[in-house]
């Protein structure tokens, strides 16, 4: 069933485990950040922050202990190419890490996984022991003398906020998982206040490829901003939904012709936090320059109710909110019953305005991504679908 | 502060705030560096208490090239940036910010504990909330919890602030108060949503201190005061500490450290109180008892190999501190002094000796207790303070009651005459008055302890009897002082005690002093380390910050400049007691004195003593059923 759900053809299964590992330790560390920059690669869990960069300012950092976290709470509703990428080539992940590991200085590495894959623990285990038998973790690492760099695996509790990185780390330290001050960030003060790099699963995979594949190859695909492939979940109303990877860049309408969801209504990217792009807009690209997504692709037919699906969305932010911050944790719900109000037309246009005015505040004035983005369905579809949603109005105030 | 402080050794980085320029140490927050440049950011989540939490939002600004707005309470400036601090998009968000509070805040201000000094109330004004944008509860959403003898809270004027929660968590080491739930259903809420009343919550009354809002208050008692007041039968005595006394003038609108003792006598006749009495004397009490206490401990352990009494041997006049090391350090209740605090010792000796002296039936007598502590409510309600056969103190009001009570009276009083306590009791010394700062028990003590073994006046070893060492505002001191080789007779009053000084003479007295329980944690857990507090004699706790003076009863708002104000005035009117010739030593005071050849015939911890003046402990333990 987890085979099926694979699309097309997938990079990574070219790309033997330890391959790229081996490849990065012929370089130094200096060197493998240099090529990881001149990958273009972004982080491929949604923020899509420079990997390279991120890397430099972790390996900056002076401290006797520095950590390397594999973001594996993939809690984005509509995306499941993590999950994919663990089932099939978890060795390129653990690869990438330890290659973090070699770059910035860590001996230390962490998968904090989803509380819902607890069935994948026992493979990835399984994993981690033949890696370490065959010297690829652990102490002098693959030969390397001093390079002590090891895995060990953190079951996350079930909370959406807890994949935003610092959120993260306050749950692995034990805490309520909710989002830090910024700065300092993980890369200064992460896990236990020491310097910590955070990387989504992909990146890791990506990481291990371009060690294999070089970095001019991985700049050579997508576009000059959003460079390389993606893996990308598509789901909703489309004739195959499952994992698919293309390169960035890709225009809404080819993605549509790929997956069969042709004659689609609206697509949201990049998941409930992402944007909804109305059909006059297919035309647009995939992309960090145009809509950026972690991957989440939901295709909404004609006969979906948008208000449905923002009503969905704003429960699903209403609840997952870890409640620290009052835009997030009372916005949510006052959008969420404006959405209400509207599905029973009785939402005037001067207050659905006050609501765009309010959802523009959360999105700059909360605290953290999810506060700042949860109001993006609301707002994209207010906008592009304003006379579907205000179409029902017997009671019109 | 932080600018100069550090700037000798830290990076200075150009910032430009609302077009004033000027340069911080690298690390300095937004909201200080407008500070310092007379720039009001506003705040709610914020307290000079406590660590940055970064959740209200309502301090955002904007900065040149963010396209976010920042917190500017936890923004730290470490490269050149521009600010706004009051941008179009600021201001909106401010105003949403207050609007989505409104929208879940249940609670009409006029009948409010708040009305008019709400940190809520105020921004409303400023920001012009003229109407509910997203909506107004019409109904509470939750219950009001009044399980506390000392702690009423309100969520429904909550906003989630989390001060409360910094305060009783990091501040006190107790966190009897948690973030509970999430999403929108997060709330302020105890361990398993027990009430207040029966988790580990010490009563120390900080959180209020702290709260911006109504969501906290002390529970009121004045309605029951007035009834008594009113009641022709019955006598209303009321004893003031010392600390109210320093810091109601505040409730007026006066400085903070505008000492208001001898107007406030002559308020509380007004309010119709019958007896105005001084708690110092039972200060005094306290350190003769407590005093003696130490005596015998030291004399047991260290002569007679007795290990009954162990040491270090702690104060008990803070019931905050009471019931915080009945919680967590139950196994050291041993060293608690078993005297009881000085409000407790008075409530014992108005329904006894001042009943008698004045043939008045102890049943009719009404005994007010003001104090600067909301633990104190809870301590006047223990089951076992009746020894005098009736509830020693009938009620225990705040500061912030008691100024109530005043303006209700009509009165303004810094306008009031000055006047004087009444007799029995009188004018205590100035060492009880020095009991409402940190290191003022142990002051007192010392001063008493080191002319009880030298026979000599302690103005002999430190400039005015103030020794100077055990002040200040540090968490935790320890202090080590010398006593003399040449002793003194033991004085009459406990020579049944101790034959002679001579095997205490040269010897090295150590002393710890901790304010605020988490202090106090970490003087327990050095204590269990086998650390340097493990070898102090005595220990002075006071739960709260600054000691009573930064009590849980006292005026809103509080912060370290507003306790050092209070604690000079404490400091002053104990210099004014010798300057005008009064006493300022605890075994001085006549009255007390007095007492011991009147009624505690047996002198210092003696039977009659034992009955009246000191008490025992309950191990509570961290969890409650
Ligand atoms: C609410 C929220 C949820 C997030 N969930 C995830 C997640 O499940 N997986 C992930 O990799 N990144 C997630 N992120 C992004 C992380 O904070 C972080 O940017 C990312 O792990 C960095 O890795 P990358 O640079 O490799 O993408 C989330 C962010 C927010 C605000
Ligand atoms: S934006 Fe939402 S999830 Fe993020 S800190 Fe604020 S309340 Fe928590
Ligand atoms: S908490 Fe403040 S705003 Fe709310 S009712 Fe009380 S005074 Fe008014
Ligand atoms: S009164 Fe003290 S112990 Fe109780 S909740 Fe408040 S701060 Fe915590
Ligand atoms: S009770 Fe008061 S201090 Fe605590 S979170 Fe609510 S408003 Fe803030």
């Amino acid at each position: 069933m987890i085979q099926e759900s694979i699309r097309n053809q997938i990079t990574f299964s070219q790309i033997a485990a330890a391959e790229g590992l081996k490849a990065g330790l012929q370089i130094t560390p200096e060197a493998l950040i240099d090529q990881v920059r001149e990958s273009g690669i972004r982080g491929r869990g949604g923020a899509g922050f420079p990997t390279g960069l991120k890397w430099a300012f972790t390996a900056a950092e002076k401290s006797d202990k520095k950590y390397v976290i594999c973001n594996a709470d993939e809690g984005e509703p509509g995306t499941f190419k993590d999950r994919v990428i663990f089932e099939n080539w978890a060795d390129l992940v653990f690869d990438g890490m330890a290659l973090a590991g070699y770059a910035i200085g860590a001996d230390e590495g962490i998968v904090y996984l989803r509380a819902e894959y607890t069935f994948l623990r026992e493979k990835l285990e399984k994993c981690l022991a033949e890696r370490r038998k065959k010297v690829l973790l652990g102490e002098n690492c693959l030969g390397m003398k001093g390079f002590n760099f090891d895995i060990h695996i953190h079951m996350g509790s079930g909370a959406y906020v807890c994949g935003e990185e610092t959120a993260l780390i306050e749950a692995l330290e034990g805490k309520r998982g909710e989002a830090r001050n910024r700065p300092p960030f993980p890369a200064a003060s992460g896990y236990l206040g020491k310097p910590t790099l955070v990387n989504n699963v992909e990146t890791f995979a990506w990481i291990a490829t371009i060690m294999v594949k070089g970095s001019d190859w991985f700049r050579g695909l997508g576009t000059e901003k959003s460079s390389g492939l993606k893996l990308f979940s598509i789901s909703g109303d489309v004739e195959s939904p499952g994992v698919y990877e293309f390169p960035m860049g890709i225009s809404v309408n080819q993605l549509l012709t790929e997956v069969g969801g042709r004659g689609a209504k609206a697509v949201q990217i990049g998941g409930a936090s992402g944007t909804c792009v109305p059909s006059a807009e297919f035309d647009r690209a995939i992309a960090y320059e145009d809509v950026a997504t972690g991957g989440s692709i939901i295709v909404f037919g004609q006969q979906r109710d948008l208000l449905d699906v923002a009503e969905n969305f704003l429960e699903f932010f209403e609840d997952e909110s870890c409640g620290q911050c009052t835009p997030c944790r009372i916005g949510n719900s006052k959008l969420l019953e404006g959405v209400r109000l509207l599905k029973k037309g009785e939402c005037s246009a001067k207050y659905l305005n006050e609501l765009c005015k309010l959802a523009e505040t959360m999105q700059i004035a909360s605290k953290c991504g999810l506060g700042q983005s949860s109001p993006n369905a609301f707002l994209s579809i207010v906008k592009h679908f304003r006379k579907e949603i205000f179409n029902r109005e017997p009671v019109a105030v | 502060m932080t600018q100069q402080a550090t700037a000798a050794n830290t990076e200075m980085i150009p910032v430009t705030i609302d077009g004033k320029e000027t340069r911080v140490a690298s690390g300095t927050t937004i909201l200080e560096a407008a500070k310092h440049l007379g720039i009001r950011i506003p705040t709610l989540c914020y307290h000079e208490d406590l660590c940055v939490e970064g959740v209200c939002r309502i301090c955002v600004v904007e900065i040149e090239g963010m396209w976010t707005l920042q917190a500017s309470c936890t923004y730290p400036i470490t490269q050149a940036i521009t600010v706004k601090t009051h941008s179009p998009k600021v201001r909106k968000a401010r105003r949403h910010i207050l609007d989505l509070m409104f929208s879940e805040h249940y609670g009409e201000c006029y009948s409010c504990a708040r009305n008019n000094n709400c940190e809520l109330q105020n921004l409303a004004q400023e920001y012009g909330v003229d109407e509910y944008r997203f909506g107004h509860p019409d109904l509470p959403i939750f219950n009001i919890d009044k399980s506390s003898f000392a702690i009423t809270r309100d969520n429904n004027k909550c906003i989630q602030c989390r001060r409360c929660v910094r305060t009783c968590a990091e501040f006190q080491e107790v966190k009897a108060l948690e973030n509970v739930g999430r999403g929108n259903k997060t709330a302020i809420g105890t361990f398993l949503d027990k009430p207040l009343g029966e988790v580990v919550c010490i009563n120390c009354g900080q959180c209020i201190n702290r709260c911006p809002t109504g969501a906290l208050t002390a529970k009121d008692q004045t309605d029951l005061v007035w009834d008594a007041i009113e009641d022709p039968t019955k006598h209303v005595v009321i004893q003031t500490a010392p600390a109210p006394r320093a810091a109601i003038g505040e409730e007026f609108g006066l400085e903070p450290g505008t000492p208001m003792t001898w107007e406030m006598n002559s308020a509380l006749r007004e309010v119709g109180f019958n007896k105005v009495f001084d708690t110092n004397f039972t200060a005094d009490l306290t350190i003769i008892e407590e005093g003696t206490e130490l005596i015998l401990r030291l004399y047991k352990t260290l002569v007679q190999g007795d290990t009954s009494m162990p040491l270090p041997q702690f104060t008990s006049c803070s019931p905050g501190w009471v019931k915080y090391i009945e919680h967590f350090y139950p196994e050291y209740l041993g060293n608690v002094s078993s005297a009881k605090s000085p409000q407790q010792m008075f409530g014992a000796m108005i329904k006894t000796y001042y009943a008698e002296k004045n043939n008045i039936d102890p049943k009719d007598i009404v005994s007010v207790a003001l104090m600067p502590c909301t633990a104190k409510k809870f301590e006047c309600n223990r089951p076992e303070m009746a020894d005098s056969g009736h509830q020693d103190v009938d009620f225990g009001l705040t500061t912030r009651e008691l100024a109530k009570m005043i303006r209700e009276s009509g009165i303004n009083l810094p306008d009031m005459p000055k006047s004087d306590f009444d007799s029995p009791f009188g004018t205590a010394s100035g060492s009880g008055v020095i009991f409402a700062a940190t290191g003022g028990v142990m002051e007192a003590a010392l001063r008493s302890v080191l002319e009880f073994v030298t026979g000599k006046q302690v103005e002999n070893f430190y400039d005015h009897a103030d020794i100077i060492p055990v002040r200040g505002f540090e968490g935790c001191r320890y202090v080590e002082l010398k006593i003399p080789e040449e002793v003194g007779p033991v004085p009459a009053i406990i020579q049944h005690l101790v034959p002679d000084w001579n095997w205490i003479k040269g010897a090295t007295v150590k002393v710890g002093v901790a304010h605020g329980t988490g202090n106090a944690r970490k003087v327990m857990e050095d204590i269990k380390a086998g650390g340097k507090f493990s070898e102090c004699h005595f220990i002075e706790v006071m739960a709260c910050p600054g000691g009573c003076l930064g009590g849980g009863g006292q005026p809103i708002p509080t912060n370290l400049d507003i306790r050092e104000a209070r604690a000079k005035a404490i400091y002053a009117e104990d210099r004014a007691y010798g300057e005008a010739g009064k006493a300022r030593k605890s075994h001085e005071n006549e009255a007390v004195l007095k007492v011991y050849q009147e009624f505690l015939k047996e002198g210092p911890c003696g039977h009659l003593s034992h009955k009246l003046l000191h008490t025992d402990y309950t191990p509570r333990g961290k969890y409650i059923d």
